[in-house]
Parts: C-alpha cells; sequence; structure tokens
C-alpha cells in the first residue's frame, strides 16, 4: 500500500516535473516577450505542484529522502513520466502542440483527483486545477491562432499534431500502482478518461481547422520508465547542480 | 473537513497586517487572505498560511516575515504551510482591493467576467491608471502567474490585472 502510494504520486509529479523543465527551458528563449513570460509562469506553476506531491511522496518514503532528491537524484528510468511531456522544443507550434494535448488530460485528471479518498492528493488536485485551468486556455488560444492563421501556421500546427498524436495513448495505461490506488477509491482511472479527451481535442481542433491523424499506431514506455532519446539530454540539464555540487541547497 | 473560516486571535491581527506580500509591498498578508489561521497553543502562536499560487515564490519569504514580526512583537511562532482549502481571490479583503487599484493592479472581476476579458477579449478591466474601461489583454499571463498584462487604450499605459482564482 505504502510503496503503490509513493509510486502512485511519482506518476503523476513526474510528468509536471518535465514539462515543467521543458517550459521552463523557454526562459528568455520564448518567441515573444509575452510568450516567454507566460510559459516560465506555467512551468512555475508546474514546479510548484510538482514540491507538493514530492513533499508527500518523501513524506510517505520516511526514509530520510527529500523532496529534492526525489526531483533531481534519480535514474533515467526511474523517473515515470509519460513520453508526450519529454518531447523536445522545436518550433512553437510544436512546443504548444504538446502543452495542449497534456492540459486536456491534466485537467480532466485532476477533477477526478479531487475525489480522492487522499486527503492530501484531493487538497493537491484542488489547488492544481484552478491553475491548470488558466493552462489550458493558454493553449488552446494558440491551437486556435496557428491552427486558424495562416498557410504556414497551420501546416506547423496539423505537423506538430501529427507528430504528437503517437504519445497520447500513453495517458491512459494503467500502471500496477494505479490499478492498486484505484481499488483503494485513492486514484483516478485513467481508462476512462479517454473518452472526453478525445472530445475535448477533437472539438478544439476542428474550432483551429485541424483535424486528428488517422494513424492507430502509438507510442508507450515512459510510465515503465523506458524513454525517448531526449530524456537523457533534458535530465543532464534538470539535475546538473545537484550532481555538479551534491547536497547543495538554496 | 474543510472549513473556509479564519481563526486569527485578536492580539496578534495588529502584528500581522504589518507584515506585506513581498511581491506587492502596498498589500498585507492579512488583505491577501493568505493567513488562514493565527492561535495561541502553550504560549507558542501556530500559523497556518496558505499560497495564492502553487508555485508562488513568494511563501517562503512571508513566512520568514511573519515568523520575525512575531518574534519582535515578543512571540516564539511556528508557521506551517497548508493547501486546503485552496486560496481564492474572493479572499483579497475590500482594503486588499483598493490598495492594489492605488498600487497600478486592476484587482479582479468575478468569475464570469474574468472569462469574458481572458477568453473573449471584452473590455471590461478598469485602467488603475485612468479608470477607463477601454483596456485590452496583453498576455494571460503578466509579472506573475497570478496577474496578466493589460493596456489601456485611452491612456495607453500598460498595467497588470489580477486574475480571478475560484
Amino acid at each position: 500500500m505504502k510503496k503503490s502510494l509513493y509510486n502512485y504520486i511519482l506518476g503523476i509529479a513526474d510528468n509536471s516535473l518535465i514539462l515543467g523543465q521543458r517550459m521552463g527551458e523557454l526562459c528568455g528563449h520564448g518567441p515573444s516577450l509575452e510568450t516567454d513570460i507566460a510559459c516560465t509562469n506555467i512551468s512555475l506553476d508546474l514546479f510548484g505542484q510538482v514540491r507538493s506531491y514530492y513533499q508527500y511522496a518523501a513524506k510517505i518514503a520516511g526514509d530520510g529522502r527529500t523532496e529534492d532528491d526525489i526531483a533531481m537524484l534519480r535514474k533515467e528510468r526511474e523517473y515515470v513520466n509519460v513520453l508526450l511531456v519529454e518531447q523536445p522544443n522545436t518550433d512553437f507550434a510544436y512546443t504548444m502542440a504538446r502543452h495542449f494535448l497534456f492540459d486536456v488530460y491534466h485537467l480532466l485528471f485532476l477533477t477526478e483527483l479531487k475525489k480522492s479518498k487522499d486527503m492530501t492528493l484531493a487538497a493537491i488536485a484542488t489547488k492544481c486545477i484552478k491553475e491548470v485551468r488558466y493552462h489550458q486556455r493558454f493553449s488552446s488560444d494558440w491551437i486556435r491562432r496557428l491552427g486558424d492563421g495562416t498557410e504556414e501556421s497551420q501546416n506547423r500546427m496539423q505537423a506538430a499534431i501529427n507528430d504528437l498524436w503517437t504519445y497520447t495513448d500513453e495517458l491512459f495505461h494503467q500502471t500496477e500502482a494505479d490499478k492498486a490506488m484505484v481499488s483503494e477509491g485513492i486514484g483516478v482511472d485513467v481508462t476512462k478518461l479517454k473518452e472526453a479527451y478525445y472530445e475535448k481535442v477533437n472539438t478544439i481542433l476542428e474550432e483551429s481547422t485541424l483535424t486528428i491523424p488517422e494513424s492507430k499506431y502509438f507510442q508507450k514506455g515512459g510510465k515503465m520508465g523506458i524513454h525517448t532519446e531526449h530524456m537523457g539530454f533534458l535530465l543532464s540539464e534538470l539535475q546538473y547542480m545537484q550532481r555538479t555540487y551534491p547536497n547543495m541547497e538554496w | 473537513m474543510i472549513t473556509t473560516e479564519q481563526h486569527i486571535d485578536d492580539i496578534l491581527i495588529p502584528i500581522l497586517e504589518q507584515v506585506s506580500d513581498p511581491e506587492i509591498p502596498v498589500l498585507s498578508i492579512m488583505d491577501m487572505g493568505v493567513v488562514r489561521s493565527a492561535v495561541f497553543e502553550n504560549s507558542i502562536v501556530k500559523v497556518q498560511i496558505t499560497p495564492t499560487y502553487s508555485g508562488c515564490p513568494a511563501m517562503d519569504v512571508i513566512g520568514d516575515d511573519i515568523k520575525k514580526a512575531l518574534k519582535d512583537a515578543g512571540y516564539k511562532s511556528e508557521v506551517e504551510l497548508i493547501l486546503s482549502p485552496a486560496w481564492t481571490t474572493d479572499w483579497i479583503t475590500p482594503r486588499g482591493r483598493k490598495a492594489l487599484e492605488d498600487y497600478g493592479i486592476a484587482a479582479p472581476l468575478g468569475v464570469e467576467a474574468d472569462k469574458d476579458v481572458l477568453l473573449h477579449g471584452k473590455r471590461l478591466v478598469k485602467c488603475p491608471q485612468c479608470g477607463s474601461t477601454n483596456t485590452k489583454m496583453v498576455s494571460q499571463f503578466g509579472s506573475t502567474a497570478c496577474k496578466a498584462q493589460f493596456q489601456c487604450d485611452d491612456c495607453l499605459e500598460p498595467f497588470d490585472y489580477f486574475k480571478c482564482l475560484k
């Protein structure tokens, strides 16, 4: 039970950590000052949320590990985020498409997590959901602007959706920790979110003159610690300070 | 059990009112609604604060500032960060809203008006400089996560709008 809960929390938190890191990479590199600030603010929200989760995980582990240890000192295979969130920032269409495809899931997920029997997780979800609503507005807005924009922006956004679509199915795969926590009334049954997810994504893509690709092939592995080639590079930057100056603190 | 009531000992109110939000120095943490309880327990003041946003970098500073203010008043204290019930802009007091406006930050509108402004580009936010509502959103995220960036089309000044959080 304790181990399942710990793994379950990491399954939620790692998504936000890795996506937060990707959004944070845009600091000083955003396409305009406003989007730069927006992306880094979203990153800050995600990191704040992650702290609540890891603090709770550290308390459950009860072996002296801190939130920082959990965030910074695991090996690649020990991170259990979905492949979607670790995909790199290429052009802005790609960055926004990745964020949007996660936001829609994130909001549905948190809405269910609010009902968790675990009071801490329910409290974190209640807090996070207010922030994630703004994230989803922001990314949906960009899907519309670029999708229903110029020929160039439309092509790029459609290309981004086509590329990233292959990572969406994994969001709805249940891990062992998921199953254990669902049966306890603590976890969210992600398989049940799929229908609402496709409906929401489809509505916004249609409004944006974009389409869901027809490909039926989906990538998976992140939830089991098997990541794409981008993950190692991401972690080397994320973990740099802790690896270079072990145990450093602010 | 979730309660939205505040429990703050009367003696402590003036002390806590002196502590300001480090990012909006004109606003006391009391007017911000960040302090949820402050009571004596065995001669130690136990204070519970709640973050406005999860990633709010001001929380650590606020915690330290509270301890310092209480220490200066001769009290020992412990500060705890709580997440539930989650903070909402409804907890900003009328005095706090006025302080925001005086400082140049537009105070949050109601939840529906907020949506109209942020999603549909309606001109409802009052410019804190000249009072005109002929204002437009420049970016959904401003200088901090809790604010959006606006511009007034009458006096042309840019300003922050404190987003509604419910």
